[in-house]
């Protein structure tokens, strides 16, 4: 069927800031969408709220509009733009979600605009749980069998029906609390009277226990014809009871024959055709490791995280495909752009094993709870190709950046067998770790399998890991060994740990006998058919087959591995719209990455993809065969910062800032030096090593101080202190991690924090605007409100900073960017707190808001271009006419434990964008565009400091003005009511009820305002509120200046009255 | 111990001796099937070729009871890697033990990729799997362009006719080397299936008074298979309704006029799409032929088109015209591959006025 030529105009829905749960996959399948769509000659409308993206570039869309995914908008937009169809299965849940309601409203209907892909009818069979019932028993998919029941009897006679044992889920009980799983009618039971109890409306969940099943995906694509395929399957090696996100993936599947493979994937066609689905879809399922027995677990109806992780794994383009099939074509009209003869409608084959490891936030949230259940915690992910399982595993290993590059970097060798055969039963991000351990003190397969439920055919493969290890260890390194342990992708450090040789020894050894990495193509089929796409991965012990390139100039572009809290897609856009900016200057472009999420990894991006691990050894490889002109760094955020000294060691010359300069930034002295050059001061402070040096330090500078490490991102490690007890446990926590470099210890400074991302040609320098941070300095940049322009900065404070970012671009000898930030005191006191030679978070932002297109100015002056003569005049920029303002966002309510109070260490995931010509308007589309949508009850809670009772009352008196009812513990009631704020005494947490926690869990509260006290707060009680708020679906801020923007825009705003704006024509 | 894979181009490939250590002379194809390798080594269809897999890790699940017919078949077994430790709830020994018990020569530790490549480039060809260390290529080389598949249906067809019970429709499978599952995809539907030697009469299959034919898979070039052709135009003149797959297609197609050409390099894989030329749709079916009928050389007024390879357009399966006969070059009965088409034999079931 040929296109459908009805469709001109499509509205694009995006999935809006970085979540947990909802990453940048959506960017890559959104961008990739909308390519796609233009590429048909349909005009396409975006919305999307987070401005990190690249689908909201003007090049992707044609018109874009950075605004809050609320319904409201949507309907606003729709009268604005008239676009004849919207497609909502590229953004998520979000936007499925916000399309859904459009629809049910009848709003689509009465303004002829239709949902094309896939049909509300559908969406709605595959998300409402009884239909979706329904509709699988029609066709005779299994699905686990469940009931919800409100008393003992029926969840007996339930149980007694399904068989045990049963999982039982208690409704709206905290985190799934007082659930379980019952082996028979007695604990059944027990734990069925106590979650009844437990459960605020008296149900509980009675379902068939599947956990320890293997769990399986398959991604499927149908069309309007009713032609289906599946692009790829995969395994969980975490058997069910693991979100898949957070589940080691393997695809395709290993240890299903085909009987089981084609048995699964005739029931995901079987669902997908009865759905009616026409676009992608992903079917998980359920498969009792010892029959044929298996249940659907869930059905995504659209491109999701797994969609993406097939699309890479196979090089099919799920979401590309997906879009010309909501225009109306069939698959198999739609040419396979990988290989450029096939066609969409068959079904790629691997000739490679590709491996996924989840990237977990845990060493941001230090006190969070590991366990990994079926509540997904991973930010980010890593993928890894290779032609045997292990090696696939080994580098997945080391592309998570998290200190981690063998199954011996977490050390167990202290727990006794007992202790270890406990902790086998735990479900974590180091499980791996253990099971090596329990494999090297000869623990049967069987007995780890008993406790896993892990598969035997995995646990073999960590013991020829294992085994390789004691074989490095105990023998002669021969070539043969060294061939061996290099096929299963052992890193050369790690042979030279075992083997007691240095590295570089490894290193010669391995190229005197020809063990040098090869690369082998991903080309959909299994090389049945000639490929025109280059994606490569390495393998060793076979034969090269990367075209050599010559002609033009190649640049190596380095990527920024996977999204973690600190370096997020931000750092993607960068790297993409420097390689595209490379390309139009008539570069040949080489990306390197890891990350399936990502647009970068994208098959068309770079001439040349290499998805590989981003560590030196696995660069180098690279580099040995390419031999590129240059390799650009300061697009990929810190983990191609690292890289800098590396490359020069290889004999890359590094494009831009040098990395001597990039040296000076962050080692302390240099700087301190360049500084007192330049006449600008900085907050005074000294370099430690130890907890003594630190303290001594500190109390020369005076309390509070600021402690941190060099050479990281995102506040890492990052504390302030306000006692020789806070300098002890945090220098601690800091050397739990070796420490290449000293640690930082400053003092800290109460002003408003600026930011400043700048472009310099190494005589001129462009500051495209300045952002203004809402918090005060102590909260990290990552997780302030920023606006752009500045609101209250002196012209004379503007110009300092101005000059202060000319003399420290021009001193540290920049080329390309430059990122500052400045804390500025009273008037016109301008300090400098920090200086990053480099791309920033900031980057899309502020492009996006000023309309000036810093990442292809910067790749354009790296390469020799002056500011000038690309048509800018240099200096600070002229304010653009609106006010834009940056919302962080955080996933706290995804991991249990962590503690959500802001401070110098980063924890937000994502963010969003109010853009208006107010900056009530800007910071009310901010604040919902962040999914604080308010008044809804109207009572709030406060618990302040004592020094923020002041702040508190001109808060409390703003919010009680337009109708808000203030609970507030002792004190803060007592100052609010002194001074005539009406607010209503609670007890505290310990306190019998009714107390503050019961005020939480009644369901009625809107907001919390908590203020924990500086330094190393330990107060359980504050760590309670605050967990249980955001758990229940409270707002929480803990800091006084988000409070009071948050009022200002609640004050200040009508929603019917937004304005929208098409950010492509800000100019 | 070492083997070695040396290819008619000259080129040799070394790797780990696997299964039988002796040597073998055969044509070399490839599959892409990343399941199923224990359907693959069962299909009688590759009696005179030696196999290569694509997918690098072979043997994941062991030797399961999934064989599609009494024994292994290809002269030889070429992989990347075989797994060191089977597992699946029905495995019963590994794959190593079972190619030696097979007597099956084989090589591991091949770059198949590179492999698959040459055979892609040049097309299929010779090839030997030798352990000796001092094979001398001026010798080899001439023995391996001198390799013929022969005539193996008659090596790989039943001995003597035997019946699957059923009490449904009596259906006469002719084995020209038939898969398992073509039988058993009748036999579920109720049938009564007779399984006759490839070299039966067509008068004994005639006066047997079968409700359908059906003609099945089977090894070798089709044009060798003289014979049974000429059977099989007596076949066609019956009004008794005939499907027929691959081989069995293939046959039908010259028993009526038309020719076959060798293939580059074959359709081996669980992955190729092929489309219904009535209704538009398209199925992803489960291949194996190296031969594939001539489209132009069909006379329109005997057989029509009624299936084509969506990648490169060859004929995928023939509607005869004022006749009851359907055949396809795919595998409805799927093992290994997609069960996609497999609705073909409830149109079969049609064919011979439904089940009974």
């Amino acid at each position: 069927m040929p296109k459908d030529n009805s469709i001109k105009k499509v509205l694009v829905i995006g999935s809006g800031p970085i979540i947990i749960g909802q990453a940048a996959e959506f960017d890559y399948a959104g961008t990739q969408a909308c390519r796609s769509l233009k590429e048909e000659g349909i005009e396409v409308v975006l919305l999307n709220s987070n401005p990190a993206t690249i689908m909201t570039d003007k090049d992707i869309a044609d018109k874009v509009y950075i605004e809050p995914l609320t319904v409201e908008v949507v309907e606003q937009l729709i009268r604005k733009e008239q676009p004849d169809s919207v497609l909502p299965t590229l953004g998520g849940q979000a936007g499925l979600n916000l399309a859904m309601e459009l629809e049910e409203a009848g709003f689509l209907k009465n303004n002829d605009v239709r949902l094309i892909g896939t049909t509300s009818e559908t969406i709605r069979k595959a998300e409402d749980r009884l239909e979706f019932k329904a509709t699988m028993e029609k066709i005779g998919e299994p699905v686990a069998a469940s009931l919800v029941v409100e008393n003992v009897a029926d969840g007996l006679s339930f149980a007694n029906e399904i068989g045990y044992p049963v999982v039982l889920r208690p409704a709206y009980t905290l985190g799934g609390s007082g659930g379980g799983i019952a082996q028979n009618s007695e604990q059944l039971v027990e734990i069925l009277e106590n979650g009844l109890r437990l459960s605020r409306v008296g149900q509980v969940l009675v379902e068939r226990c599947i956990a320890g099943w293997k769990e399986i995906e398959y991604e499927v694509m149908r069309d309007s014809n009713g032609n289906c395929i599946t692009v790829c399957n995969m395994e969980n090696i975490d058997p069910v009871g693991v979100h898949t996100g957070d589940s080691i993936v393997v695809a395709p599947s290993q240890t299903l024959g085909d009987k089981e493979y084609q048995m699964l994937r005739t029931s995901a066609l079987n669902i997908i055709s009865e759905l009616n689905i026409t676009g992608g879809c992903n079917v998980q399922y359920a498969l009792n490791p010892v029959s044929f027995e298996y249940c659907v677990i869930e059905v995504n109806p659209r491109v999701s995280r797994s969609s993406a992780l097939a699309s890479k794994a196979t090089g099919y383009p799920i979401a590309k495909v997906a879009a010309k099939i909501a225009l109306g074509y069939t698959l198999d009209e739609i040419k396979n752009a990988i290989t450029g003869k096939t066609y969409a409608s068959f079904e790629p084959m691997l000739d490679y094993c590709v491996v996924k490891i989840p990237r977990l936030p845990f060493d941001k949230f230090i006190s969070a709870k590991r366990t990994l259940t079926t509540q997904m915690k991973a930010t980010g992910e890593v993928m890894s190709i290779c032609d045997n399982f292990e090696g696939a595993l080994m580098k997945a290993i080391r592309s998570l950046e998290q200190h981690v590059d063998s199954l011996m970097s977490y050390d167990f060798t202290e727990l006794s067998d007992e202790e270890l055969t406990e902790k086998l039963a735990l479900v974590d991000d180091m499980r791996i770790w253990r099971i090596a351990e329990a494999i090297r003190r000869n623990m049967t397969y069987d007995h780890i399998h008993e406790i896993t439920k892990i598969d035997h055919w995995f646990i073999d493969k960590l013991a020829i890991l294992v085994e390789m290890e004691q074989a490095l260890k105990t023998e002669e390194l021969t070539p043969e060994l060294l061939k061996e342990a290099k096929r299963i992708e052992f890193p050369d450090n790690v042979i030279a740990a075992l083997t007691g040789k240095s590295e570089e020894e490894i290193h010669d050894m391995r190229h005197a006998n020809g063990i040098v990495a090869a690369y082998k193509m991903v080309d959909t089929c299994a090389a049945e058919f000639a490929a025109a796409t280059p994606y490569y991965y390495s393998v060793y012990g076979r034969e090269n087959e990367v075209e050599e390139t010559h002609g033009r100039k190649k640049v190596l572009v380095l990527g920024s591995g996977p999204i973690r809290i600190g370096q997020g897609i931000e750092f993607d856009f960068c790297s993409v719209h420097c390689t595209w900016a490379f390309s139009k200057e008539g570069y040949e472009t080489i990306i390197v990455n890891n990350n399936p999420e990502t647009v970068s990894t994208d098959f068309d991006i770079a001439d040349k993809l290499y998805f590989e691990p981003l560590t030196p050894e696995d660069v180098k490889s690279i580099v040995d065969l390419e031999r590129p002109d240059g390799a650009v760094v300061q697009f990929g955020g810190q983990t191609a910062i690292k890289l800098t000294e590396s490359l020069m060691k290889m004999g890359v010359p590094i494009l831009g800032t040098s990395a001597e300069n990039v040296d000076k930034a962050e080692d302390r002295e240099l700087f301190d030096e360049i500084l007192e050059e330049c006449q600008i001061p900085r907050p005074t402070g000294g370099t430690v090593f130890t907890a003594e040096e630190a303290k001594e330090v500190a109390n020369r500078l005076g309390y509070p101080v600021l402690v941190r490490p060099s050479y990281v991102l995102g506040g890492q490690g990052m504390q302030i202190a306000i006692n020789d007890h806070d300098i002890d446990e945090f220098i601690g926590i800091i050397n739990r991690i070796a420490q290449d470099h000293p640690i930082l210890v400053d003092k800290y400074l109460q002003g408003k924090e600026i930011e400043v991302d700048a472009v310099c040609d190494g005589e001129d320098i462009l500051i495209p605007g300045i952002m203004e941070h809402i918090e005060r300095a102590g909260i990290h940049s990552g997780d302030s409100i920023s606006v752009y322009p500045s609101q209250s900065l002196s012209q004379a404070a503007k110009d300092k900073i101005a000059e202060y970012t000319r003399r420290l671009a021009k001193s540290l000898h920049v080329i390309g960017l430059i990122n500052i930030q400045f804390i500025v005191c009273g008037d016109e006191d301008v300090y400098v707190i920090e200086v990053n030679p480099r791309s920033s978070r900031t980057v899309p932002y502020i492009s996006k808001v000023t309309g000036i297109p810093i990442v292809p100015l910067a790749t354009k002056v790296i390469i020799g271009g002056k500011i000038r003569e690309l048509g800018y005049t240099p200096g600070l920029q002229k304010e653009a006419e609106y006010i834009a303002i940056k919302m962080p966002v955080f996933s706290f309510e995804k991991i249990r434990g962590a503690d959500i109070s802001l401070g110098p260490e980063m924890k937000s995931t994502g963010e969003c964008l109010g853009i208006a010509k107010t900056f009530g308007e800007a910071l009310y589309k901010a604040f919902i565009g962040a999914g604080i949508k308010l008044p809804k009850f109207k009572n709030m809670i406060m618990t302040v400091r004592d020094e923020d009772h002041q702040d508190a009352v001109e808060i409390g008196r703003r919010f009680a003005a337009i109708g808000y009812r203030i609970f507030a513990t002792s004190g803060t009631a007592r100052a609010l009511n002194e001074a005539g704020v009406k607010a209503i005494p609670v007890r505290k947490i310990e306190q019998e009820s009714p107390n503050l926690l019961d005020l939480i869990l009644g369901h009625e509260i809107d907001l919390v305002i908590d203020i924990p006290a500086q330094g190393a707060d330990h107060s359980r009680d504050g760590f309670i509120i605050r967990r249980n708020a955001i758990e229940t679906g409270v707002n929480v801020l803990t800091s006084m200046d988000t409070a009071q923007a948050l009022i200002t825009s609640l004050e200040n705003t009508d929603i019917q009255k937004l304005t929208l704006i098409d950010i492509s024509t800000v100019q | 111990m070492k083997a070695f894979l040396i290819l008619e181009d000259g080129t040799v490939f070394t790797g780990k001796s696997i299964g039988s250590k002796r040597e073998m002379i055969s044509e070399i194809v490839f599959n892409t099937s990343m399941t199923g390798y224990l359907e693959v080594l069962t299909d009688p269809s590759y009696a005179g070729q030696a196999v290569v897999m694509t997918y690098p890790l072979i043997g994941n699940y062991g030797i399961t009871p999934d064989m599609e017919s009494k024994k292994a078949w290809p002269d030889g077994y070429i992989v990347r890697e075989l797994s060191r430790l089977p597992s699946n709830f029905r495995c019963e020994g590994t794959i190593q033990d079972f190619l030696e018990k097979q007597d099956i020569p084989g090589i591991a530790d091949v770059d198949t990729r590179a492999l698959t490549k040459i055979l892609r480039e040049k097309g299929t060809m010779n090839g030997m799997i030798t352990t000796d260390e001092n094979y001398n290529l001026e010798e080899i080389l001439p023995k391996l362009k001198a390799y013929r598949v022969g005539d193996v249906v008659s090596k790989v067809t039943c001995s003597e006719k035997y019946v699957l019970e059923g009490s449904g429709k009596k259906v006469a499978l002719l084995d020209l080397g038939a898969k398992n599952n073509i039988a058993s995809s009748l036999n579920k539907r109720g049938c009564e299936v007779t399984v006759y030697p490839a070299h039966t009469t067509a008068d004994e299959i005639i006066s047997a008074n079968p409700d359908g034919i059906m003609l099945s898979n089977g090894p070798g070039d089709p044009a060798d298979c003289t014979s049974i052709i000429e059977e099989i135009k007596k076949l066609y003149q019956t009004d008794i309704p005939v499907f027929a797959i691959c081989l069995g297609h293939q046959l039908m197609a010259l028993a009526t006029g038309a020719t076959t050409h060798k293939l580059k390099y074959g359709h081996r894989g669980g992955n190729h799409p092929v489309k219904d030329l009535k209704t538009g749709k398209v199925y992803i079916s489960s291949q194996n032929h190296g031969y594939v009928v001539d489209d132009e050389s069909v006379n329109q007024e005997i057989a029509v088109p009624a299936f084509v390879n969506v990648n490169d357009e060859t004929n995928e399966g023939l509607e005869y015209r004022g006749k009851n006969i359907f055949t396809v070059q795919f595998h409805p009965e799927a093992c290994p591959g997609p069960q996609d088409s497999g609705y073909l034999f409830d149109r079969f079931m049609e064919m011979m006025g439904g089940a009974k």
